[in-house]
Parts: structure tokens; C-alpha cells; sequence
């Protein structure tokens, strides 16, 4: 950037014979000294384009994290696992629901759930940036304001992509099927994977505003366990009662396993897959805001 | 270069800094020394532009830290007091990532990144996690990671805190090294002897107040003068006290522990070949005498009536561990 007093050619200031005498000139006054005329200093704004760009450092960053600690990735792939066959297995066969397979009615579920827990690792991760003092480095830098919450939700969105790919291989291996065709079956893992990207945008605020990175994966999960287990994820809400059933019906995560269900499985798919995205933008157009003005404030 | 007029901020019930003003001209080190919790990083912060002042203005080459940041982070280079870099990552990507956010392109950003590692001897360790770093390693990341961006105002908050001797004396190298060339310096320091060494002017602060300001020199002359030592056996202390009473013109401190007497003199030698005298009548035969010039540590003593180490033990901090506000675990 040509704008960037900071150019190649310019290390410093150059420093003059005169500029011990400027040392002791009072700059009290406001007046800039001589060596400070000598290289007027430009202001220095963001460009729009600098978002994309420091996203992506950003985002770079956190998957190079990421793809080293493989083992945060495999426990964060176990859990959802585990949930399969507990309740493949183990509930599945007391769990009725109508028209459908359990197997194929559970997965879908559980793709919405894995990329839901996935996203609270936007909170744990940008506390443990908290935490370590790098994210005072990215406030100290010329740097789009934005840029490291969005470069840490796409870094997320990556790794969520991987986690939904195992589960449908898991879900694959325990007996479920896609029966409503390719591009479907697409747009399903799709919706899925927008509902996790505006969630992250919670989990951000969350990451910012809770002390340490062990509170930050409790305040995580603390919103998230009610979303998540009333909700049609692993069995229809018909069999919940009626005060709950009301909030379980319209809450993003039915609307999103609903959608993700009829997508891949067949049914009517217009409303739920409606709700699911408008659910998404407005989480994204309301949190995205807060934490990036959370992030402003330190 | 930096200009800090009336500068104040409050944590809750806790006042960091009561109006503080400092100005440091352009290609000079300032010292900011002041014992742990004197409210050296909140100023640090405040020039960083990572905290607003509650009241006062703080400029940059002229450009105010709030009304106009980025420019200002385009200007400056922080070095935090603990080492702010990405553990995962290797030390190359480290400061390659930063060059990149400082709008270097790629290139570029990976020819700076060379050159600060070369200049910080850590070419070796450079494509190593920094997990694997040591606690000074880490710290020349840090400072490499701050000179990226070739600011003409580095900001260093304790630099050297934690660090073993001989890589104080390199960080102390380097940092004379980049003022040479023309960079202005603000270096906080718990150690009176570092801002004796390295800064050009020092401003002292305690409990967030200015309570002097000037050269290494000055600061010592307001002792006004230099000091005579005498150390002895514990049990001469008490008599040894007594025959210098007359000797000197100030009032002696005695410190118990050492059994040592310092006593600040107008006339260096004659006041000298008084004390031997008198000391040689009573008999004493001290274990250590001497004519120094005050250190700095004097002048806190003298300004505070405290030595620095008084306000708490100062545990010298972990590395990597951020004390403000959190303590989580490091990534
Ligand atoms: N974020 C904060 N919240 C509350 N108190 C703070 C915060 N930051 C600093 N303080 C308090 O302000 C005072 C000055 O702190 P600081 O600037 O870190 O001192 P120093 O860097 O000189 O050791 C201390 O009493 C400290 O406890
Ligand atoms: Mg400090």
C-alpha cells in the first residue's frame, strides 16, 4: 500500500545532524519538530479490500493450528461418534418415530448437532487468543477490526466441513442413506454448514466476553445443550409436551434438522429449509455486530 | 515523537495513571520505571491504542492515539511484557503472518521476516514450532514480530523482565542498535538499572503518578551528590553510626540487614579521608568501604521513601501468561 508510511524503501525516520537539537526542542506545544516535518505522515485507512485479505491470514493461521493439533479435531469428532451409536443402538430402538428409519432419521440430527458443537470452538479458540496476549498483537496492527473474527469463523466453517464429511461416512457405516439424490443431499450439508457459520458468530461474542478459555467452553455449551436436546435432533418433538413442544417447533436447530432431514430423506422441504436460513442470517446480522463491537472495545 | 499531556485512567476503584505527561523526542529511549502495578503497561496500552484514556490526550509523530488509531498502528511496534505470539505456528510463520497484517505483500513480508530473524539470532529455530521456543527466545520473537512493520515507535513493556543476563545485555545491544538508526523508543523496566543504561530520559511513576522525570544524571543529582559506603562487623554498627555522625552532609541510611551505612557527601574526598580518620580512631575496621555515585535505585528510595521492591515480591512473571484480567491456560 502506497499509503503505508511504513514503506520498503523508509525504514525510519531518517535521522538528521539537526535531530539531537530537535531531541530537546519543547514538543509540548503540539508543534511537530523539524524531523517530524520532514516525512509528513499520511493517514493511514483501512481499505474495504483489506477485510478479505486479513481474513484470510487470519483464517490461515487458525487451520495451520488446527491441522497440528490433529487431536483436538479427533475429539472433537468422538463426541458426535459416540452420540451415533449411543443412539443408533442404544435408544434408537425404543425411539419411534413415524415413516421413517431411525438410522436415517437420527443422521441428519446429528449433522446439525455436530456442526452446532463444532461452532462453540470459536469461543474456546478466540479466549485461548485472549487469554495469550496475540490478540492485543492484532489490535496493536493496521488491521481490519473485523478480520480476525471473520479469518477464525471461516477457519471454523473449514473444520466444520471436515467433521459433517466423517459423520456422513459414519453415518454411512451404521446403515444410513441418502434417498433423496445428489444435489439435495448438497444443499442439505450446506444449510447445515451456514446454521454452524452464524452460530460461531455467538460463540465469538461469548469468546470475547467470558474470562478464561474454560469458561468460555461452558458458557459454549451452556446455550446450547437446551437447543440441542429440545429439538427434533434425535426424536420427533410430537413426543415432548406441549410447553415445550411450542419453543422445540420453532427454534433454529429443529428447523434446521427438519430441513436437513427432508433434504436428504425426502418430504416437504420449502418451510423448514425458509426458517433455517432466515434463522441463520438473523442470528448473523445480530451477533456479527456485537462481537465485532465487542472486539473494538477490548 | 510521543507526547502524553494530562493522561489519566481508572480501573474501577484502582486509578492506573493520575494525569501523567511525558514527551519523548524523535530518535531518543525513553525509560518508564516504576515498581510492578505502578501503571506502566496501562500507559503502554493507552499509547498502543488497545485502551481509551479517561481523560488527557496521547500523540504519536503528532497523530492522536483516538482520534485517528490505525494510523497510529501503522507508526508504532509493540512489544507486549509477555511474548504475544501463536504457539502453534513456527517463527517464521509468525512473523510472516504479522508482516502480512502490518499490508506487506507476500513476498516482501517473507524477505522482513528473514531479516528479523537473522538480526535476532533465530535463524535456526526458525521453522520450529514456538512451542519448543525458551522463555528468551520467545521474548526476540516478539520484538522481531514488533519490527516487521519498521516502526519508527517501539513500544517495549518490560523487555528484559525474566530474561537471563547475557540475553539482557543482547536485548540491550539490540535496542541501542535500532535507535541508532533512527527509531524512538519507549522502554518500561521494573530494573533501575536498565533505564540507567539504555534511556536517554526517564520518567519514574509510582502508583500511577509521575513523581520525577529527567536524565540518569539528573535524577541522581537530586541526591546531590555522591555517597560513601561502609560496610562492618553487626556488632560495630550501632558505634560505626555514631562516629560518622558528624561526617557527610545528608542524612545516612543505614541498613540493618547488611550492616552497611551509606551516608551522601558534598565534598567526595575530603569527606572520605574524614571518614577514615574517625573510623581509625574508634578502632573500627570496616569490611567494605567506598565512594559511589547514587544508583538509581538511591534516587527511588530518596523520591518514594520505599525501595522498589516494597510494594509486593514481584514474582518474576511466567512466560507466556497474560496477568491482566485472566489467567487462562496458554493456547
Ligand atoms: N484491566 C484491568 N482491570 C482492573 N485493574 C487493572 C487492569 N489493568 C491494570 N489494572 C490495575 O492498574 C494498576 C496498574 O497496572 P499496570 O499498568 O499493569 O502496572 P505495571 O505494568 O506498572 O505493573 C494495577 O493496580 C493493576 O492492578
Ligand atoms: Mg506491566
Amino acid at each position: 500500500m502506497s499509503v503505508t508510511p511504513t514503506s520498503p524503501t523508509s525504514p525510519t525516520t531518517p535521522t538528521s545532524p539537526t535531530t539531537p537539537a530537535a531531541s530537546t526542542a519543547p514538543t509540548a506545544s503540539g508543534a511537530p519538530s523539524p524531523a517530524d516535518a520532514m516525512t509528513p505522515i499520511q493517514s493511514v485507512r483501512v481499505p474495504r479490500s483489506a477485510i478479505f485479505v486479513d481474513a484470510m491470514v487470519i483464517a490461515k493461521r487458525n487451520l495451520i493450528r488446527i491441522a497440528r493439533t490433529p487431536q483436538l479435531l479427533v475429539f472433537a469428532t468422538i463426541q458426535p461418534v459416540m452420540f451415533v451409536l449411543l443412539f443408533r443402538y442404544v435408544f434408537g430402538g425404543s425411539i419411534n418415530v413415524p415413516g421413517i428409519s431411525y438410522v436415517d432419521y437420527l443422521i441428519p440430527g446429528i449433522i446439525v448437532q455436530t456442526v452446532v458443537f463444532g461452532a462453540t470452538s470459536t469461543a474456546v479458540g478466540l479466549s485461548q487468543d485472549m487469554s495469550n496476549g496475540i490478540i492485543d498483537r492484532f489490535r496493536s496492527l493496521p488491521m481490519s477490526r473485523s478480520a480476525v473474527l471473520a479469518g477464525r469463523t471461516i477457519a471454523d466453517l473449514v473444520r466444520n466441513v471436515f467433521v459433517v464429511l466423517l459423520m456422513v461416512v459414519v453415518g454411512t457405516a451404521v446403515g444410513f442413506r441418502f434417498h433423496n439424490g445428489f444435489i439435495p443431499a448438497v444443499v442439505a450439508i450446506f444449510v447445515a454448514l451456514l446454521l454452524g457459520y452464524c452460530l460461531s458468530w455467538v460463540f465469538a461474542l461469548i469468546g470475547l466476553s467470558v474470562p478464561d478459555p474454560e469458561s468460555a467452553q461452558l458458557a459454549g455449551f451452556l446455550p446450547i445443550f437446551p437447543l440441542v436436546f429440545a429439538s427434533s435432533v434425535f426424536t420427533s418433538v410430537k413426543s415432548m409436551p406441549g410447553w415445550l413442544q411450542a419453543f422445540a417447533k420453532v427454534q433454529p436447530i429443529t428447523r434446521a434438522a427438519n430441513a436437513v432431514r427432508a433434504l436428504t430423506e425426502g418430504g416437504p422441504i420449502a418451510t423448514d429449509l425458509t426458517w433455517t436460513i432466515l434463522w441463520s442470517l438473523a442470528i448473523l446480522a445480530v451477533f456479527a455486530p456485537l462481537a465485532v463491537r465487542r472486539y473494538r472495545k477490548g | 515523537m510521543i507526547e502524553v499531556e494530562g493522561v489519566s485512567k481508572s480501573f474501577g476503584p484502582t486509578k492506573a495513571l493520575v494525569d501523567v505527561d511525558m514527551s519523548v523526542p524523535i530518535g531518543t529511549i525513553q525509560g518508564l520505571l516504576g515498581p510492578n502495578g505502578a501503571g506502566k503497561t496501562t500507559l503502554v496500552r493507552i499509547l498502543a491504542t488497545l485502551l481509551a484514556p479517561d481523560a488527557g490526550r496521547a500523540r504519536i509523530a503528532g497523530i492522536d492515539v483516538r482520534q485517528d488509531p490505525n494510523t497510529v498502528r501503522s507508526l508504532i511496534g509493540l512489544a507486549g511484557q509477555y511474548a504475544a505470539v501463536d504457539e502453534t505456528l513456527t517463527g517464521r510463520e509468525n512473523l510472516v503472518m504479522v508482516g502480512r497484517l502490518y499490508r506487506l505483500a507476500s513476498p516482501l513480508a517473507k524477505t522482513r521476516a528473514e531479516e528479523a530473524l537473522e538480526r535476532l539470532g533465530l535463524v535456526e529455530a526458525a521453522d520450529r514450532p514456538v512451542k519448543t521456543y525458551s522463555g528468551g527466545m520467545r521474548r526476540r520473537l516478539d520484538l522481531g514480530a514488533s519490527l516487521v512493520g519498521r516502526p519508527r515507535v517501539l513500544i517495549l513493556d518490560e523487555p528484559t523482565t525474566g530474561l537471563d543476563p547475557r540475553t539482557r545485555l543482547d536485548m540491550w545491544a539490540f535496542i541501542r542498535d535500532l535507535v541508532a538508526q533512527g527509531t524512538t523508543v519507549l522502554l518500561t523496566t521494573q530494573y533501575l538499572e536498565e533505564a540507567d543504561q539504555l534511556a536517554d530520559h526517564i520518567v519514574v511513576i509510582d502508583r500511577g503518578k509521575v513523581i520525577a522525570a529527567g536524565t540518569s544524571d539528573e535524577l541522581k543529582s537530586r541526591l546531590g551528590s555522591d555517597l560513601i559506603e561502609v560496610e562492618v562487623a553487626e556488632s560495630d554498627l550501632d558505634r560505626t553510626t555514631a562516629v560518622l555522625s558528624d561526617v557527610g552532609c545528608g542524612k545516612a541510611t543505614i541498613d540493618e540487614v547488611r550492616a552497611r551505612i551509606t551516608i551522601p557527601v558534598c565534598d567526595p574526598v575530603p569527606d572520605l579521608m574524614a571518614a577514615l580518620r574517625v573510623l581509625d580512631k574508634a578502632g573500627i575496621t570496616p569490611k567494605d568501604l567506598g565512594l559511589r555515585r547514587p544508583s538509581l535505585d538511591d534516587v527511588f528510595l530518596a523520591l518514594t521513601g520505599r525501595t522498589t521492591g516494597d510494594e509486593d515480591s514481584d514474582a518474576p512473571p511466567t512466560t507466556g501468561r497474560r496477568s491482566r484480567q485472566r489467567a487462562g491456560t496458554p493456547a
